[in-house]
């Protein structure tokens, strides 16, 4: 049963995966070039972007723990951990220096391996290494 | 002349569309196993493989690595499937230079695991959630990637 169930969890992650990777590669997130268009502000398209699958997710994250006593495969609905603290805000700072200068963030450097973007191997790669060094000198779990 | 138009030169339903399939991505997580898909802890998961480190061995990451990766998988089949259907069978690959999107990599990894998410984790699943830590996240995040932006713009870079 409880194998079934985890079963069941891994192919839900792999539809969600898909409908999220589809949404990026349709919204060309996949594209550095698009990224760097809008934070230079020739091109607000991010806006609607974030726009779009925020409130599609703030509709069904307010709703679904009202009309469902728990998610089809999982015990409890989860929600996003976020701390108003120093490390959130530098961080944050530290990952828009990043985004800014190759126009690639964790989700599209993924999801742009799909679209035939293979230089994106290497932002995959500098992701990994980032977290890694973050682990080392600052991870902790509490 | 200012018009709605000239803020979106390229058009905007498929912008619009993409987000709504991003977002009923992670709706469809969230309502099959509660799981709240931010991306970036992707990448200290797939560390518990690779490292001793007691921090990556952590059943914190262990446990969510599995799904993550399905996440992962799933995220690049989707942006496949795109291509063959309405993408025309045409792929994209960057111009950016290799050493930007790795040196831009490593920050953007770095910051976003200190920060406790990226822009999905803070800018979707936060903000979906109302949280103003993730609010204020995205504000300063979007700051520094713009000034960063022009800065390498004003350079040449882009």
């Amino acid at each position: 049963m409880r194998a079934t169930a985890s079963r069941a969890v891994l192919l839900s992650a792999l539809l969600a995966g898909g409908l999220f990777g589809f949404g990026l590669a349709l919204a060309t997130m996949v594209k550095p070039e698009s990224i760097v268009q809008f934070l230079l502000l020739n091109n607000m398209g991010l806006l609607l972007v974030l726009g779009g699958a925020a409130g599609v997710t703030a509709i069904t994250y307010a709703l679904l723990p009202r009309v469902m006593k728990r998610p089809v495969f999982g015990p409890v609905f989860h929600r996003h951990p976020s701390r108003l603290n120093a490390a959130t805000l530098t961080g944050a700072a530290i990952f828009g220096v990043g985004w800014g200068l190759s126009g690639v963030c964790p989700g599209p450097a993924i999801a742009g391996l799909g679209v035939g973007n293979w230089p994106l191997i290497l932002s995959v790669a500098g992701i990994l290494a980032g977290a890694g060094l973050h682990g080392r000198l600052f991870g902790r779990h509490d | 002349m200012h018009s709605i138009a000239q803020w979106f030169p390229q058009g905007w339903r498929h912008f619009l569309l993409g987000g709504i399939s991003i977002g009923l991505g992670v709706s469809v997580l969230f309502a099959l196993t509660g799981l709240i898909g931010g991306v970036s802890t992707t990448y200290s998961a797939l560390w518990s493989w690779l490292s001793r480190h007691s921090f990556f061995r952590h059943v914190n990451l262990v446990s969510k690595r599995g799904w993550l990766m399905m996440y992962s998988l799933g995220m690049i089949a989707g942006a496949a499937v795109f291509t063959f259907t309405l993408g025309h069978s045409q792929g994209f690959i960057t111009r950016v230079p290799l050493w930007q999107l790795f040196v831009g990599g490593i920050l953007a990894g770095f910051g976003a695991r200190m920060g406790g998410g990226c822009t999905s984790g803070h800018g979707i699943c936060g903000v979906g959630s109302g949280q103003v830590p993730s609010i204020l996240a995205v504000v300063v995040f979007l700051a520094t990637a713009i000034l960063t932006a022009h800065l390498v713009h004003a350079l040449g870079g882009f």
